[in-house]
This record gives structure tokens, sequence and C-alpha cells, in this order.
């Protein structure tokens, strides 16, 4: 029973998150129609940004400060004006490609000037063990948790409570009746393209010290966010949370009850399962057939 | 296509069987290896550039298919049986997957196959009474053809060669069969080809079955060309560049795969002085197409002509 809850708080933990970049991910399509593949890629730019600036002797929290500026005006402002925006008139596939193709690009450069290896990352919670009762569990799990909990609960509460937050809900609703009301679209869709940013980069703060900085870390981190994102329902920010939960405790528990070896399927798995009974996600709501 | 291509399409295949003549038995390798990804190329723009469905799990079946090629070689069974075994495991593995990840938006399918592909990667990994592990199979022997040994480079480049040869020429005769041309109204207009009555659950998931299939062929080949084979080659990472070669070399046409291989294969090794630098400049590639050059490298020469139209439009 310990065990069991340890397994499932470290896979809550891990499943955070998931949610963390698979909120980023909902948010790009609602608003802009986009796919971004490379959003794996964008928690480990981020990464080693923090990385070089560390390595230059800076504190970690101005290091984290240095890269979310950098992700907004490159993952955000430029990402958006630079690829999306140019490619957006010709649909999801050209533009899947393209991130596609921007996810390799950006894989190697960090390749060909960081190295292959693994680089530790400090972390920003101690890497001691609570003892509560008879149960264990790591500060660095209970951390991660609780910011990136706070985090889904801050952004949820910016979308649905404020006024900018619910202009941009009805962009991703209805674009010509958002224009309509006086909403300035372009506006609100690079607020999104700028949280994404700061999404990705909270993400790799939390996610590195765990998995390590490296070139390919964005890959199967991009996959099970994708996954998180489309079984809580890819039209539903909460649905993001949900999955990246569900996702998280699931393989953490297959990898420590089942089969390690398999732990990466289970995402899998669980996508498939939901995409036959329930397409739209648990979460969704059914999407009407665009002509 | 008219009487000067065919000539000169004749001429460059000729050209290409001669080349093992001036070539090391490195070189000749490369090529056969490059054979080897234009008949997985070739499925894989049946299924992407033709019907219009991503799937980024191509090298599991390429994966599959050298597996199952090399576990029946290695049980002393002949090509007749390895090959077809191949075959027709990977077009029913596709038919199983692609069921329920085609019933959803299309997009779906590509994260379905990328996790199948993760999948198949950890079987291969994990499950070592089968496939060796991390080990892999090694001494995977080249069967002899009608009694002629395969085991000398260029005759096994020119058994390879003729294999995509006639693969290609069953290609042809299929985009431009009814089948071929009703796989692409599906890309272009789906609800179009549906109310003309094609069945487009049906069509797109014989697209991806028969794409899979060819890859399963492709398999085979690659584990008869190494002869050692370890889940390395078969990564989602692999897949990746499969699909950004069918759209470099141009989705949708006919030759995209061969000029697409070529990317892959041939040019890293003239390339190699980039190490690391040539996959990026690879992908900042596919960005600028897509950008600027949606159809392809192959496209250029009507972009050229036809001062920007596109051949189709890509949703």
């Amino acid at each position: 029973m310990i065990d069991f809850l340890q397994v499932l708080l470290s896979g809550a933990a891990t499943g955070c998150v998931y949610a963390l970049v698979a909120l980023g991910f909902t948010l790009l399509w609602q608003a802009a129609g986009a796919i971004n593949f490379a959003q794996g890629e964008f928690v480990m730019l981020p990464a080693f940004a923090m990385l070089s600036c560390l390595a230059f002797g800076t504190p970690l929290w101005l290091a984290f400060v240095i890269a979310c500026a950098l992700s907004m005006a490159v993952l955000g402002l430029a990402f958006k004006r630079l690829i999306v925006d140019p490619i957006s008139g010709r649909g999801v596939v050209t533009l899947v490609i393209a991130t596609l193709g921007l996810a390799v690009a950006a894989k190697n450069i960090v390749k060909a000037t960081y190295g292959a290896e693994a680089r530790p990352f400090p972390g920003v919670f101690p890497e001691t063990l609570l003892a509560l009762g008879p149960l264990k569990v790591s500060v660095q799990d209970v951390g991660t948790l609780l910011v990136a909990g706070a985090m889904v609960a801050a952004l949820h509460l910016f979308l649905n409570r404020t006024q900018t937050g619910r202009a941009m809900q009805a962009v991703a609703q209805n674009v010509e009746a958002a224009t309509v009301l006086g909403i300035n679209v372009s506006r609100m869709v690079l607020y999104v393209f700028l949280i994404n940013a700061l999404l990705v980069t909270i993400a790799a703060l939390l996610v590195a010290p765990a998995y390590l900085a490296k070139f390919d870390m964005g890959d199967s981190l991009g996959l099970k966010a994708f996954y998180a994102a489309i079984i809580g329902g890819f039209n539903q920010s909460r649905g993001a949370l949900v999955g990246g939960l569900l996702v998280g405790m699931l393989e953490n528990f297959v990898g420590a009850y089942v089969s390690p070896g398999y732990k990466d399927g289970v995402a899998l798995m669980v996508f498939l399962v939901v995409i036959l009974f329930r397409p739209e996600g648990l979460l969704g709501r059914p999407e009407e057939r665009r002509v | 296509m008219s009487r000067g291509q065919a000539l000169l399409g004749a001429a460059a295949i000729v050209l290409v069987a001669c080349a093992p003549l001036g070539l090391k038995s490195y070189g000749t390798y490369l090529l056969t290896l490059w054979c080897v990804y234009v008949m997985a190329g070739m499925g894989l723009n049946l299924t992407a550039g033709y019907a219009g469905q991503m799937s980024i799990g191509h090298a599991a079946f390429l994966g599959i298919g050298a597996y199952t090629g090399a576990i029946l070689l290695k049980a002393g069974l002949g090509l007749a049986v390895a090959l077809p075994a191949a075959t027709l495991l990977c077009f029913v593995i596709g038919v199983a997957l692609g069921f329920p990840a085609l019933r959803v938006q299309h997009h779906y399918l590509a994260f379905a196959t990328l996790g199948f592909n993760v999948l198949v990667f950890l079987v291969m990994r994990n499950e070592e009474w089968l496939t060796g592990g991390t080990f892999g199979i090694s001494a995977i022997p080249r069967p002899a053809l009608f009694g002629l040994s395969l085991d000398r480079p260029w005759a096994f480049f020119l058994f390879t060669y003729v294999s995509a040869l006639l693969l290609a020429a069953a290609f042809y005769g299929l985009v431009r069969s009814p089948w071929g041309r009703a796989f692409a109204t599906l890309r272009d207009n789906r609800i179009r080809a549906e109310s003309l009555g094609v069945d487009v659950t049906a069509y797109t998931l014989l697209a991806f079955a028969i794409g899979a299939a060819c890859a399963g062929i492709a398999g085979v080949y690659f584990a008869m060309l190494v002869q050692f084979i370890e889940p390395a080659p078969f990564h989602p990472a692999a897949s990746l560049m499969m699909l950004l070669m069918v759209i470099v070399g141009g989705a949708g046409r006919f030759l995209g795969p061969v000029v697409g291989a070529a990317f892959l294969v041939l040019l890293p090794e003239w390339l190699r002085f980039m190490k690391d630098w040539y996959l990026v400049l690879f992908g900042l590639t596919i960005v600028v197409l897509m950008l600027w050059l949606p159809g392809g490298v192959l496209s250029i020469p009507e972009r050229l002509k036809g001062g920007g139209r596109w051949r189709h439009s890509s949703r």
C-alpha cells in the first residue's frame, strides 16, 4: 500500500509535467489551429538555454528568467511570425511537416554544439525524502506536483476569469464572431504562443533535474504530451490535466508492477482505447467537420 | 509519358545498374541500401503522398519485415516463404493499426503510428527470445536465387535493384488504376470522394496497409543486405526521417521517394564532413520547403515553368 502511494505520487508529478506541455499544445491547436510536432524540442531548448546561462555562472533563478525571455522571443514570437503564420493558410499537414523539420534541426543543433551525452541539471527542490508517517515522499516530486498544479490552476483561472482569457477562448471558438465583437484576434493568438513558450520553459525547469538534459529528451516528452492532450480531449484545457495525470500515473504503475521495459508503451495503449471508444477524448466535445 | 522521357528513364535505369562497376564494395552497399529505402519509400508515398495520411511508423513496418525475414531465413526457409510472410504480416498489422486510428481525423494516425513504432521498438529490445534484444540477430544468410549465389555485393545489388524496379512497375500500375485515382481523390477532397461513391474508410485503410506491406518487403531486403539486425534502425526517429524523405522528394510524385532516399542514404556520405550539421541542414531544408515549395524538390521545374502554381493543394 505504501509502495503503491509512492508510485502514484511520483507518477502524478511526471504526469503534471506532461500536462503542462500538453496544455501548451492544446492551446496552440485551439487558438491558432496549429499542431506543433516540435513541442518536445520546445522543452529541450529552454533546458539547454538555462544550462548555458548556468555555465556563465548565473544563479538558477536568473537563468530561468533569461530562458523565459528567450523562449518567448524565439519559441513564441519568432515561431509564430516566421513559420506558423506563413504556412497556416496551407493546412495542417504542411505545418506538421514543417514543425517535424524544425524538431530535427533543433535536436541536431544541440547535439552538434553540446554533444550527445546527457547533462546533469540542478534541481529546484532538494533531493531529500520527506517522511510522512510510514510514507516517504521525495521533495522533488511534491514540489513538481505543486508548481505544475499551481500553473495549470492559474492558467485555468486566467482563461475563465479575466477579460483577456475569455477573449482568447472566444477566438478559439469562433474567429469571425470574435472579430465582430471587437476582439483583437491576432493579439490573442500571439498571447497563446507566448503562454506556450512560458509553459514549456517551466516544464523544462521541472523535468530536466529528473530526466537530465539531453538533445533527444523532447522525443518521449513531446509524444506523451500529445497523447495526454488527445486522451483528455483535444479541445479542452482541463482535458490536458486529466490526460497528463492519467498517463503519468498509469505508466509509473506499469513500470513498477508489470514490466519496466514496456513503460513507454502505456500512453499509446490508453490512446488507442480512448480514440476507439471516445474519439473526442475523455472530457472533449465532438467537433463538427469543416468542409 | 513522352518518348523522350521514356528513353531518358531507360537510360537512367541502365546507368544505375552499371554503377557497381565503378564502385568499391561500400559504394555498392550504399546503392543497395538506397534501393531498399526506395522500396519502403514508395509504400510510404502511397500512404502519405497519394492518400494523404500522415504515417510516422514506417520504420516499424520495415523492422517487422526485417525481423520476420531474418528469423525465417535463419530457420532455413527460403525467400519464397520469408518474403510473402513478411509482406502479409505487415499488411495485416497495418489493417489492425489503421482501423482505430483512421476512424478519426487524419492527424491522429500520425500519433497512433508514432506510438506504434515506440511499441514495436520496445518489443524488439525487450523480447530477447524472439528478437535477440539489443544484441540483435546476426549471420543472416542470403539465400541463393535459382542456384546463383547472392553473396557478392554486386550480385545482391542487382537482385535488390531488379526487385525495386518490379515493385516500382507494380506501383506505377496501381496509382494509374481506378484504385490509385481513388486514393488521390481521398487526399484532395474527402467529402467529394465520399459523394462519388468511394468508401473512404476502406480506401484509406487499404492505402495504409499496402504502404505497410511495401515496407515489409523492403525490410526483408534490409535484413539480407546488412546480415545483422538490431532495434536501432527501426527507432521512431527513423520513421520521421522516412516521412521527411518522401516529402523532400515530393509527396504524391512517382519519383519522390527515389530522390528522397538519395537525400537520406547517399547525400550524408558525401557530406560526411558536416557531421551533425547535415541533419540541421536537412531539418531546415524541410522547413524552407514547406514555406516556399510544399511540392518537394521534384516540383522545382514546374514551379519555374508555371510561375508559382502548386500541382495539388495540400491540406
